[in-house]
């Protein structure tokens, strides 16, 4: 029987963790993840999950203690934001390059400078090339589906998953929520059996090697090749959690997607404003859509191509700046799998929301308003900031 | 945890085995050797080691020499690893699915534990987790070329200190990591070298992986490069650092029982510790006697603190 709650989005995930009562978490806070070890911690202490919380004292030291649980044998987790990501950088690397089955839940904040706490992309996307799938959540009910998702596709493809939702926006406010009974998502993650680790007193594991130049190479291909067979298992977890739940994901959503010729294609929390427009537009007639990623990594490129075929016009927008002088990291992708798809949409890039920036429906019916005039006209910049002060 | 033999210690297998790549009259392979020696049989562990000349020769893949299960993780995080793993054990014997009994021992130089890894320790010694952090301690980053760390005594010649026209090596005295990790409170912290038939190490060894929670051994572990001695010298240059005081032998239980292990009969001067390396050659030329009191007076310093504290 689904339950229906009220819960913000930190509360969602760590519901969805107290339900997969994993081995192992480390974690340090920072704002705006902190509530998720908080409750963590709070169901430890009430004896709700027999999780063994490491308290660690840096983020660095979380994602190095991850690594150690999850190479010992354990389901392993964390939970960051921001700095805190970035300070693990090195370990994403070594997480992926060991093969290692573990889930970071993702509060999505600015990075500094100038220092910040609210909402942007700029973080998973610091990180998104560090061979970790990643999973964009619009609202609470969808990162407690992908918590409820990770470790099954993790321990699948043994690559770690990262379940992203957008910070205060999504994980501080409380919105109406279905949750899954208990036991009902135990069965479904099931138990983790590792084939090697190291408390394997039969078979002892070495992990972590110098790999000089004749083997690293084949290394980072077997995480490339593991990235690119992860598709097939992120869409089989997703059928079969749809299936169960009756909440069904793919790569992306296709809101009004049909007939759309001209289309938003956007991740996180701003989706909804962006489905506003386009609910309005279509009212009035107009052949609007949204396509709203999920899947950043793997970067789905030829499905959303072809999503994305009688298209005229895209806008395509960015929560982060990656500072190439071309535009944001999501739009770049975008272009080169319309590139290679031999399709030629006008797409018109912007930024938007850095370091929480408001953005509101009518900024989406503006940007549609745009599209449908055929103004892609940017100044300075090949592509559009929107509500900045220039 | 049997008594402590010599001869029952010495016939136990190596765990870890030769074959590695590691430098003929190397100190850390000779500290790591024998601190596995302290493992009972019948025991398993998992080693966990920083970046360093210790995993780049033991672990090159697809080999590893180490008999007992091993992750290399970063430089900066072998200490947090490790807890991660202790972590990991914990939940996994909560759950039933192991028995077996496994110790877990970070193992770092001087810089994956005084400086890189430093934060690291200090939490995972904090938390208490039940593990032994192993540094062998050979004063610089070798690794990387003999640059300074704070290991590094005041006066060596290091790449990054080196010794020249105006200058007469490193400029600053070195960190005392024991005494900070005493002050830890932790359960036992313990540093030695390699001395006699090594039943002080041995010893140390074994107090420090069978003594529940967080426990610490810093060991001096010369490096034939960095030092510029002959390997076969390195027994001669652990006693020497010994019998001057440089180096003293001592324990610390819960930050407040002192023990001293060694004292000498007769303390030796620094000259007779410096004369054995060639990182210290040019304090031994005419007109350096002042940089050498300067030594001198550092290490009495110390070790006067020291008998204080164990109270002798």
């Amino acid at each position: 029987m689904a339950i229906r709650e009220r819960l913000s989005g930190n509360e969602a995930v760590a519901t969805a963790i107290r339900q997969i009562n994993p081995d192992v978490m480390a974690a340090f806070p920072i704002t705006p993840s902190t509530e998720i070890p908080q409750f963590v911690s709070s169901y430890v202490a009430n004896g709700l999950i027999t999780t063994e919380f490491v308290p660690v004292e840096s983020e660095h030291s979380a994602m190095s203690a991850t690594i150690g649980a999850s190479a010992a044998g354990a389901r392993a987790m964390t939970a960051t934001s921001s700095a805190g990501l970035a300070l693990m950088w090195e370990e994403l690397h070594i997480a992926s390059s060991d093969r290692l089955p573990v889930v970071l839940a993702l509060v999505n904040r600015a990075l500094s400078g100038p220092i910040n706490i609210n909402a942007d992309h700029s973080d998973g996307m610091g990180a998104k090339d560090c061979g970790w799938i990643q999973l964009y959540s619009e609202d609470n009910q969808e990162a407690y589906d992908n918590m409820c998702m990770a470790f099954r596709i993790s321990e699948k493809v043994m690559l770690p998953v990262m379940v992203c939702q957008d910070g205060f926006i999504t994980s501080h406010a409380v919105q109406n929520i279905t949750l899954n009974e208990d036991q009902e998502v135990k069965d479904f993650v099931g138990t983790y059996e590792p084939e090697d680790y190291l408390l394997n007193a039969e078979n002892p594991m070495a992990a972590g090697p110098y790999s000089v130049t004749q083997y690293y190479m084949e290394a980072r291909r077997g995480v490339a090749q593991a990235m690119r067979d992860s598709k097939e298992t992120i869409i089989a977890v997703s059928k079969e959690y749809g299936e169960k739940f009756g909440r069904t994901y793919g790569f992306f959503e296709e809101y009004c997607m049909d007939d759309a010729e001209y289309a938003i294609v956007i991740m996180g929390s701003a989706a909804g404003a962006a489905k506003d427009a386009c609910d309005k537009l279509r009212a009035e007639g107009k052949k609007v859509g949204v396509l709203k990623l999920r899947v950043y990594r793997p970067f789905p490129a030829e499905e959303i191509a072809a999503a994305l075929k009688n298209v005229k016009a895209i806008a395509a927008m960015d929560r982060a700046e990656s500072f190439s002088g071309n535009s944001g990291p999501m739009s770049c992708e975008l272009r080169a799998a319309l590139f290679n798809a031999k399709l030629t949409p006008d797409v018109l890039s912007m930024v938007y929301g850095l370091g929480g920036r408001d953005i509101t429906v009518e900024d989406m019916e503006k940007i549609y308003g745009d599209l449908m005039a055929g103004n892609f006209e940017c100044k300075e910049l090949p592509y559009r900031y929107v509500n900045v002060r220039e | 945890m049997t008594d402590y033999n010599f001869k029952e210690f010495m016939s136990r297998p190596d765990r870890l085995t030769p074959g590695h790549r590691m430098c003929a009259g190397c100190g850390a392979t000779i500290a790591l050797r024998n601190v596995l020696k302290a493992l009972e049989p019948e025991d398993h562990a998992v080693i966990c080691n920083a970046t360093s000349c210790m995993e780049v020769s033991t672990f090159t893949y697809p080999y590893s020499s180490w008999t007992d299960s091993y992750i290399h993780n970063a430089f900066e995080n072998a200490a947090a690893t490790a807890g991660g793993v202790e972590a990991a054990y914990n939940a996994l014997k909560k759950k039933g699915k192991i028995d077996d009994t496994f110790k877990f021992i970070a193992v770092g130089g001087d810089g994956g534990t005084y400086d890189i890894g430093f934060q690291s320790l200090s939490g995972a010694m904090e938390r208490n987790h039940d593990m032994v952090y192993v540094c062998y301690d050979n004063e610089a980053y070798m690794n990387t070329g003999i640059q300074r760390s704070s290991a590094t005594p005041m006066f060596a010649d290091t790449t990054t200190t080196p010794a020249g026209k105006v200058s007469d090596g490193k400029p600053q005295n070195r960190k005392d990591i024991t005494e900070v990790i005493a002050a830890h409170h932790v359960p036992y912290v313990a540093q030695t070298t390699f001395m006699g038939n090594f039943s002080d190490l041995h010893k140390k060894a074994q107090k420090a992986i069978y003594t529940k929670g967080a426990c610490f051994l810093t060991i001096l572990a010369p490096c034939p490069r960095g030092w510029r001695y002959e390997a076969e010298n390195v027994m001669d240059i652990c006693k020497a650092a010994a019998d001057t005081c440089f180096w003293p032998m001592y324990e610390v239980e819960y930050g407040e029982k002192w023990t001293l292990n060694y004292k000498p009969k007769n303390k030796l001067p620094i000259e007779d510790f410096l004369k054995l390396q060639g990182r210290f050659k040019h304090l031994l030329k005419p007109g350096k006697e002042e940089q050498v009191a300067m030594l001198q007076a550092e290490v009495d310093r110390r070790w006067e603190a020291l008998l204080k504290k164990c109270e002798l």
